[in-house]
């Protein structure tokens, strides 16, 4: 069914020397975003959360067209229902948080000192239901993306500051992360970094493709072509079967750490989500 | 989920300016589902907003409006604190409707 | 992104069934229900209620421009540059397809939608009561490249305006 037509996109061009040559995290992150400012110098910093947005102007505008009545306005109103609403044991989801789950979304994804895992915000939903007895969410749509459009929507604007501590559990999931975004797979042999990095701002078919930076920050997302919100594992999952590669389970601690090496490089870009998207 | 109608309804004193945004699927009854068959046509076909008893707009809609549609328009008069009526019909015999009162 | 603060969320009242049915219209053109009676007889107090009685349902149906004028409006269209249509040259997406028509003409009562490229080539109509400003906005459906067409009913006659839209993402069939 889904087809993509590759041609047209400068895949074969030499990767720039962002990954692994340098040492510490916090300067990668520093290349990573000086790259993406100096490819796209028209484009306001905060802009990148609103990925292919900010690169085409006649999907911008009818972007803004939507955005006076956004479809994912019913995720956010569903997703507060949601939120709000006590568990049988009395507890809510609010109680698993800090500051009761409110403008803590550019957090997000969390290094968990007592499993040494990476906790995205689904994986943090989930073992909040999970140790108040109920069964796990679905982690690609439905509830679990309401509930994050809604806890997303409470920390409109912040800025992203996801921490790497000291402690080398949490270096080694930002490198396998990082691994994960550069390595080729599929039958068409493409990492993220030959869409995201390279190709980033190109056209794919109808799509633009949208920058490596700031690419997780909007999420979840109202996308018209999944007709509902759905989340960042979801896109994962998407991405991986486009280039006709397995994915990973939505669950897996691999998701866990690519979206927490994304989002470190979102460190200082707003929080956009829930965000829409064609 | 309580209602499929969200409506954003403001006077500027002289006329009213209408936004809603109705969850429904609008199924155009062309669209195959994952496992390859069709699903049926599911879609609105009337919508009735009406101020003060008097109908302001009324839409006629085919499978072709998108899903959770999206309606703006303006007419004269209202104001803030009136009721303005929203309601709709489906293909299928659903109904909703709500009442917003005008910022 | 999201713009929560100016919603009005309102819990859904009782259906009511509104008090003037015009019995058998789905089967008769617009022209006639457009017909400067039909706003009059909308003037009740209790708000009305959508029913489906007035709905153009064979209208909907057709497959072509002129058949859908016709079962319509049962008139013809003359182009028209007193009427601004908005529409993307390019569609990000043929499932969401944001359209806008505005017009100068006086006494508009209708305005409709056709997209050529469709299954059906109807894709929405209006009614416009007196007082109703000749503006309307929404999100349609393209299932692939194609001229969509404004119409807009004023004074008695019809009056067109057509724009073609790019669609590379089709969306699924109107
Ligand atoms: C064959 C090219 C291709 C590859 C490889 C690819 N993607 Fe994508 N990706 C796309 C397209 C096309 C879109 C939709 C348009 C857009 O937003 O970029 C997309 C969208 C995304 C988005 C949403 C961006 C937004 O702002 O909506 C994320 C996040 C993403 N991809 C992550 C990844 C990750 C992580 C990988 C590696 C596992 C990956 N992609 C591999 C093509 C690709």
């Amino acid at each position: 069914m889904k087809r993509i037509l590759l041609a047209g996109i400068a895949l074969c061009v030499a990767a720039p020397a962002l990954a692994a040559t340098l040492s510490s995290p916090a300067a990668e992150q520093k290349a990573f975003q000086s790259y993406f400012f100096n490819k796209f110098p028209a484009v306001a910093h905060d802009d990148f959360v609103n990925g292919p947005y900010a690169m085409d102007a006649g999907m911008r505008a009818q972007w803004k067209d939507i955005l006076q009545f956004p479809p994912y306005q019913f995720s956010i109103d569903n997703g507060k229902a949601l939120f709000t609403a006590a568990f049988p044991n009395g507890h809510s989801y609010g109680d698993c948080f800090a500051n009761k789950g409110i403008g803590i979304t550019q957090n997000y994804p969390m290094f968990d000192a007592k499993s040494g895992k990476i906790m995205t915000l689904e994986l943090a939903l989930n073992k909040c239901r999970t140790d108040n007895g109920l069964k796990p969410l679905d982690m690609e749509k439905g509830d679990i993306a309401d509930i994050e459009a809604y806890m997303a929507s409470t920390s409109d604007g912040k800025a992203f500051d996801v921490k790497i501590p000291n402690d080398p559990r949490a270096l080694a999931d930002y490198r396998a992360g990082e691994a994960y975004f550069y390595t080729r797979r599929g039958q068409l042999n493409f990492s993220c970094a030959s869409c995201h990095v390279q190709g980033a701002g190109d056209h794919l078919r109808s799509d633009v493709l949208a920058p490596a930076l700031g690419m997780t920050a909007s999420f979840p997302l109202y996308r018209s072509t999944w007709g509902n919100t759905g989340t960042l594992t979801r896109r994962f999952i998407e991405c991986n079967t486009q280039v006709r590669a397995v994915p990973a389970k939505a669950d897996s601690d691999v998701y866990g750490d690519l979206a927490y090496f994304l989002a470190y490089m979102n460190n200082g870009l707003p929080v956009g989500g829930p965000g829409e998207r064609p | 989920m309580a209602g499929s109608i969200l409506v954003r309804a403001s006077s500027d004193g002289t006329a009213t300016t209408v936004q809603a945004l109705i969850h429904h699927p609008m199924d155009s009854g062309f669209v195959k589902d994952a496992s390859g068959k069709l699903i049926p046509a599911h879609y609105i076909q009337v919508v009735e907003f009406a101020h003060a008893g008097t109908v302001v707009l009324t839409a006629f809609w085919g499978g072709a409006v998108s899903k959770d549609p999206f309606t703006k328009f303006s007419f004269k008069g209202g104001k803030s604190g009136d009721a303005l009526s929203i309601s709709w019909v489906d293909n299928l015999g659903n109904k909703d409707s709500t009442t917003a009162t005008i910022s | 992104m999201q713009n929560t603060k100016a919603t009005v969320r309102i819990k859904s009242g009782p259906a009511l069934t509104r008090r003037i049915t015009l019995s058998g219209a789905a089967a008769t053109t617009l022209a006639a229900l457009f017909a400067p009676g039909f706003k009059a007889a909308l003037a009740d107090t209790a708000a009305p209620m959508a029913d489906t009685s007035a709905y153009p349902a064979k209208a909907f149906a057709q497959k072509t421009k002129d058949d859908t004028i016709a079962a319509l409006f049962n008139m013809t269209a003359t182009a028209s540059t007193d009427i601004s249509f908005d529409a993307p040259d390019i569609a990000e997406n043929g499932a969401v397809v944001p359209v806008s028509i505005t017009t100068t003409l006086p006494d508009v009562t209708a305005i409709a939608v056709l997209a050529l490229g469709n299954p059906f080539t109807l894709a929405q109509a209006y009614q416009f009561p007196a007082g109703t400003n000749p503006a309307v906005s929404s999100r349609i459906k393209l299932a692939k490249t194609t001229d969509v067409i404004a119409l807009v009913q004023a004074g008695g006659k019809l009056y067109s305006v057509s724009k073609n839209v790019k669609v590379t993402l089709g969306g699924c069939g109107g």
